[in-house]
């Protein structure tokens, strides 16, 4: 074999052909893959929704019909314009299906971007993704969650606030007196609604608390639960002990739900 | 953390990174190999969503282990050969010409690169395609021997003969052309 040594003019030559990349390219990939900032109109539960997403997942949610005002909000959010897009990406899609409508499972990291929130409002809004569709918890649950069970009233504003709603499911968190509580997304009527589209006997929500029930117990397993827990929901009529507090709930010998995991309604509740 | 453990981590808000990381590699190999800048930029196009829905389903570990630009190149020479293999014949007559389309009115000096990259890619093209390509991909791509045996999926001692044997072809091609210029040169 002749010398593997390769002569300079060769070299000088063969790297004279290489061309970059076109600078488009970038571009061109993150749009072909949903990876670029912008918003798409889709179908929400009581109405269309505007939703906008960046490469780390949805960053705002805002009822459609004003697309200047939704764009406007944006940009004083994030301090950048955003654009419309004809179609939603298919990663944006599958968190709608599977965050908003509940047909999917859900897969991996939430697919929202929080990033510009203070932490307690992130933590908040993270621990509001948990509750499942068809269910409800007072803000006191979220409060003592994560930690800060005095909060109440600050994870209440934290809530109303929600940048994202539909998909951090905000309406799912209402007062343990059985008021259904603020909605940012359109007041109380609105959020009635969401929760009736998603199953909720919403009657029955206000009913119970109304009447001085916070807890609902089963006789046979002696575990107690939120109302609308799936747990407390399969406990049949004759088996289903209605409970005012924790603390009737224990002298009764029954222990908390490791699903919903009740805590003690605050006296002043909020 | 490097980008392969980012990828690993947060596929989505970094995959835009890998692209204009790799871009000119993923493009200069699918361009070695379709010869047409525009047809290129659809197969690199092509090869960055490929690449992105292969890493949305490899567990992160896997992620985190790739040798990405090995793994780019691998994708991006599939991808080529295969936008090659699917052209209807009358295409491949065009050949590379888009290429070394020159404009009319530009820089001597911008003329006289050109010049030379039209001699140099007409070198390149005279050789059979594998060594070619071979001697392509290390020596304008700079892609390294370990890179192309794992792209090509072949061992590296048969990678490393492919280039060499195109290297001699190439030399001797370049020293014809040379030879051939100093004839013109003293009629």
């Amino acid at each position: 074999m002749t010398s593997m040594t390769i002569s300079r003019d060769i070299r000088r030559g063969l790297r004279s052909i290489r061309q970059p990349a076109p600078p488009s390219l970038p571009a061109a990939v993150g749009q072909r893959l949903g990876l670029l900032e912008g918003y798409v109109e889709v179908a929400g539960p009581i109405g269309p929704l505007y939703v906008a997403f960046g490469k780390t997942g949805i960053s705002l949610v805002g009822r459609a019909g004003d697309p200047g005002a939704f764009e406007e909000e944006f940009r004083a959010a994030f301090g950048r314009p955003i654009s419309r897009l004809e179609a939603a990406p298919p990663r944006v899609k599958r968190a709608i299906d599977a965050y908003v409508w509940g047909r999917s499972p859900r897969r991996g990291p939430a697919p929202v971007d929080l990033a510009q929130l203070p932490e307690f409002e992130r933590q908040v809004l993270l621990k509001t993704l948990e509750i499942p569709r068809g269910e409800v918890r007072p803000y006191a649950w979220v409060a003592a969650e994560i930690g800060r069970p005095r909060a109440v009233r600050a994870v209440g504003n934290a809530l109303a606030r929600n940048p994202i709603p539909f998909v951090i499911p905000c309406h799912r968190v209402v007062r343990s007196d059985g008021h259904i509580g603020l909605y940012g997304a359109g007041g109380p009527a609105s959020k009635r609604a969401v929760l009736a589209a998603e199953g909720v006997d919403t009657s029955q929500l206000e009913q119970l608390p109304a009447a001085g029930v916070r807890f609902i117990g089963s006789d046979t397993t002696r575990i107690y639960c939120y109302p609308t827990c799936r747990h407390a929901r399969r406990v049949t009529p004759q088996h289903r002990i209605l409970l005012r507090s924790a603390e009737e709930a224990r002298r009764a010998g029954h222990r908390p739900c490791r699903v919903c995991r009740p805590v003690e309604a605050p006296n002043r509740a909020a | 953390m490097d980008l392969a453990e980012r990828l690993s981590k947060d596929l989505d808000g970094s995959f835009l990174e890998l692209v204009s990381t790799h871009q000119d590699l993923v493009y200069g190999v699918a361009l070695r190999v379709v010869g047409r800048p525009a047809e290129a930029e659809d197969v690199a196009q092509e090869a960055f969503v490929r690449a992105y829905r292969a890493l949305s389903r490899y567990p992160a570990q896997r992620i985190a282990e790739l040798k990405l630009r090995a793994w780019l190149a691998r994708i991006a020479l599939n991808q080529a050969r295969n936008a090659v293999r699917a052209r209807r014949p009358e295409v491949e007559l065009d050949g590379a010409a888009e290429s070394r389309a020159t404009t009319g009115n530009e820089p001597v000096q911008l003329a006289e690169r050109r010049e030379e990259q039209r001699f140099w890619l007409e070198l390149l093209e005279g050789l059979p395609p594998r060594y070619g390509q071979a001697v392509a991909l290390r020596h304008v791509e700079g892609v390294s021997y370990a890179e192309l045996a794992e792209a090509l999926e072949r061992p590296v001692g048969s990678v490393k003969s492919d280039v060499h044997r195109g290297v001699r072809l190439l030399r001797a091609a370049y020293e014809r052309a040379e030879a051939e210029q100093a004839q013109l040169e003293a009629v």
